[in-house]
């Protein structure tokens, strides 16, 4: 602005934000010493007779230990899975198992803060994320696919719907809890019944839900949760009574269960990594697409698979978006995931912190400038600062590579050809978001990208009626809506 | 100083999406504010005050009894800071003025034909020559939302020109009335004319249209303020008026407040709430905060 432009360099200051401590408290929440497995309504010890610690990412103390399922344990499941599916669930009216499955989602909202407390002890998330957006989603899912259970001629007319048999379901670690409600739901509304893996970092709110179940009177068998790692999820994809799979986690993970399922009659759902598009056109509504990039890439430490890890602005507005975007990272609250005040917590494990600085040390060997929030971290437990990087190029590894954490790629462009060319450059497609005021850019670009959900000047929304799912290497099939229905179904 | 500043054209101001700003709007209200932090932000919430009174009934002994509040908040609890300003229609300027003397706090006088505007640009200039000449420190003008939502908005900026030329040292506090306007992109397009056209400060409403501030309209009008700063590197003041009468609500403006416009503009000469009855609940709350315990209403002043 002419003359003025002088006092461009007059910078905004955020040091002072330092609220008084304002932690959740943690009486609502019983964690046990020790967790059996879930196995036929009763919990049950493991005849590996192991059990492995699950610890709490902030302060790297101990929470609990969890027993280690093995291939005899994964077996006892199916089996107490397959007779409650062929001797009760199947033969249930519909209306009766949606009974049930209302019960659960009103048990959840009963004991909603227990479960986004402990979620956030064993994870690592911000209390305000488990306690606003985690927890209430688990409830609503539930509540959304009870509802279908006896309208599922409805759903598919003229189809005549019938249930697979038993669900091999696997999680991971981001959203453990939501996650259990994406695979558990929908299966449990289409009659089948269940055996589920929560992730070995974050098992305590599916064993807490295990909890919920058991006192639900649901019948014994329709859900067997069982913990472990890599070799416990590989005992249940090889298990030969199981008729579908549904897998969300690691495009790495995916492949592998992909070619182990070959050659079977399995149905497979894989929910994989991402690496998403978030573009900011001249027109956008700059001050509230500079909020959605950071809760696009910061919401929950960045791991998030639909995480809108790759930025693209265009270049008019480039210089504008990163100030502003510079000023609300300096905002960003990073510390105790308890605390109600905290923006970005903790990273979910030593190992996943690892990989992280692996990339962030990979960019700044390719030689891109990086900027970090100069917030300090806590002196225990595994933290990283929102970072970003600028001058970042489509053939940088950055740009390329998933990293899982609170990291973004910033990457500028000119035109729309050239942003959906860009954007759709990568072998991920599971998500993308759009900035503009103008409808028909956002229509023009959400039919030309290639990704299985597309938001538009949002970023990072979850709903239960809408499918969620991936193309390329997100993998394949859909969760959540009409569509999560037809992943349980023979229609 | 002394340089020019370029007038953007205000048909083509930014645009606001209404679901995101709501929305961060709402995110502030999750900042949990305590022990020394909730008295601090308590304190300096008083001291942001412009206490109201506006009135067709408004007289002297009103005004005059305002007026000792003003200074003298609630003197069983010492060390209380004062109101910022009173705020009176023109034909009590003065008798606020006499009131205040020696307090440190300000008159602020409503003028151009408040709260309307509908009158002829004369009249609105006698009417704060008035209230400056009766000794106002701060003038709060209305703009013609008329001929704003006709799409006149030269005529806007020049009539708001036109009054902080005749201001002379009296802060110019401009009064968008948000709830005439209704959209946020018209809220975010009339911030930008008034500050172009010379604003000290921006102010949501007049008090007597509903509704009056709200978080998401403050926030839409605290981001004009943010890109005018980077533009030009000045500073302008914000004052939401009207609705917000509790402490909690108080607290969490102050927190959009330091969370967009950062630690500089956490006082008084850049902050102000417009609000007679927030007062009373927030001595209420720091009572709780020194005592433990809530007192009745009937232990707190009501002028």
């Amino acid at each position: 602005m002419a003359k003025a432009a002088k006092n461009n360099t007059s910078k905004l200051k955020f040091d002072t934000i330092n609220y008084a401590p304002a932690p959740e408290s943690k009486s609502s929440a019983k964690i046990e010493a020790q967790y059996d497995l879930f196995i036929n309504g009763k919990f049950e010890k493991p005849s590996s007779k192991k059990y492995f610690d699950t610890i709490n990412p902030a302060t790297e103390e101990k929470l609990s230990s969890v027993a280690d399922a093995n291939a005899a344990d994964v077996d006892k499941a199916v089996k107490a899975a397959r007779t409650a599916y062929d001797k009760v669930w199947s033969k249930m009216p519909a209306k009766e198992r949606a009974k049930y499955i209302y019960r659960i989602a009103r048990m959840i909202q009963e004991r909603a803060r227990e479960f986004a407390v402990i979620e956030t002890l064993d994870g690592g998330k911000p209390i305000r994320e488990s306690r606003d957006i985690d927890v209430p989603l688990v409830a609503n899912h539930f509540f959304y696919y009870a509802g279908w259970a006896d309208k599922l001629e409805y759903a598919f007319p003229n189809r005549s719907p019938k249930s697979l048999g038993v669900a091999g379901q696997i999680i991971p670690w981001n959203f453990p809890l939501l996650m259990a409600a994406w695979k558990i739901a929908p299966a449990l509304a289409t009659g089948n019944t269940v055996v589920l893996k929560p992730a070995e970092t974050t098992p305590l709110t599916a064993l807490k839900l295990a909890e919920i179940i058991q006192e639900s009177d649901l019948p014994p068998g329709v859900v067997n949760i069982i913990t472990g790692a890599g070799a416990t999820g590989a005992a249940i994809v090889n298990h030969p009574d199981i008729n579908k799979i549904a897998f969300t986690g690691s495009t790495e993970v995916g492949k592998l269960i992909q070619r182990a399922v070959a050659g079977t009659d399995k149905k497979v759902t894989l929910e994989l990594g991402g690496k998403a598009a978030n573009i900011i056109f001249e027109d956008a509504p700059i001050d509230q697409a500079v909020e959605g990039i950071i809760n696009g890439i910061y919401f929950n430490q960045g791991h998030v698979c639909c995480a809108g890890s790759r930025l693209f602005v265009q270049e008019s507005v480039y210089k504008e978006v990163m100030r502003k975007l510079k000023d609300r990272i300096a905002t960003l609250i990073v510390g105790d995931p308890m605390d109600k005040n905290t923006d970005v917590g903790a990273i979910n494990s030593k190992q996943q912190l690892e990989t992280i600085h692996k990339y962030i040390n990979i960019g700044k060997k390719e030689g891109l400038e990086i900027f970090e929030s100069s917030c300090a971290l806590p002196k225990k437990g595994f933290f990283c600062r929102p970072t970003l990087f600028t001058n970042v190029a489509q053939s940088s590894r950055i740009a390329q590579e998933e990293i899982f954490g609170p990291v973004l790629a910033i990457q500028t462009f000119r035109t729309d050809d050239e942003v959906i060319e860009k954007a759709n450059n990568t072998p991920f497609g599971l998500s993308a978001g759009v900035w503009t005021d103008k409808g028909s850019k956002i229509f023009n670009l959400t039919t030309k990208l290639r990704a299985g959900v597309i938001w538009a000047n949002t970023y990072n929304k979850f709903d239960p009626t809408s499918p969620f799912g991936g193309y390329k290497e997100s993998g394949f099939g859909r969760e959540g809506g009409l569509h999560g229905l037809g992943a349980y179904l023979n229609v | 100083m002394g340089a020019l500043l370029q007038i953007p054209d205000f048909k083509h101001t930014p645009t606001i999406d209404h679901i995101g700003v709501e929305e961060r709007a709402s995110r502030f209200t999750k900042r949990s504010i305590k022990a020394e932090t909730k008295v601090n932000g308590l304190k300096l919430t008083l001291n942001m005050i412009d206490l109201t009174t506006l009135e067709g009934k408004d007289t002297d002994g009103k005004v005059k009894q305002l007026c000792y509040k003003a200074a003298h908040l609630h003197d069983a609890y010492p060390g209380l800071p004062t109101v910022a300003a009173v705020c009176v229609y023109p034909s009590m300027v003065a008798v606020a003025k006499k009131a205040l003397e020696g307090t440190g706090v300000n008159v602020a006088s409503v003028a151009t034909a408040f709260p309307s505007g509908q009158a002829p640009r004369d009249v609105k200039i006698r009417d704060t020559k008035f209230a400056v000449s009766n000794g106002a420190d701060e003038v709060d003008m209305v703009i013609s939302r008329g001929k704003f939502l006709q799409g006149e908005y030269n005529f806007v900026f020049d009539e708001i020109a036109a009054i902080k030329e005749v201001c002379g040292k009296a802060r110019l506090k401009v009064i968008l009335e948000t709830g005439e306007l209704v959209t946020y992109d018209k809220v975010r397009r009339a911030s930008d004319i008034a500050m172009y056209a010379g604003a000290d400060f921006i102010k949501t409403s007049t008090g007597k249209i509903q509704p009056a501030a709200t978080m998401p309209v403050t926030l839409v009008m605290l981001e004009a303020i943010r890109d005018f700063y980077y533009k030009t590197g000045k500073m302008i003041a914000m004052k939401p008026a009207g609705g917000i009468s509790k402490s909690k609500a108080a607290l969490h403006y102050l927190v959009m407040l330091q969370e967009t416009l950062g630690e500089a503009w956490m006082n008084n000469e850049w902050f102000r709430f417009g609000a007679s009855s927030l007062a009373n609940d927030v001595l209420m709350q720091l009572e709780k905060e020194r005592t433990g315990v809530y007192q009745s209403a009937n232990y707190f002043s009501v002028d």
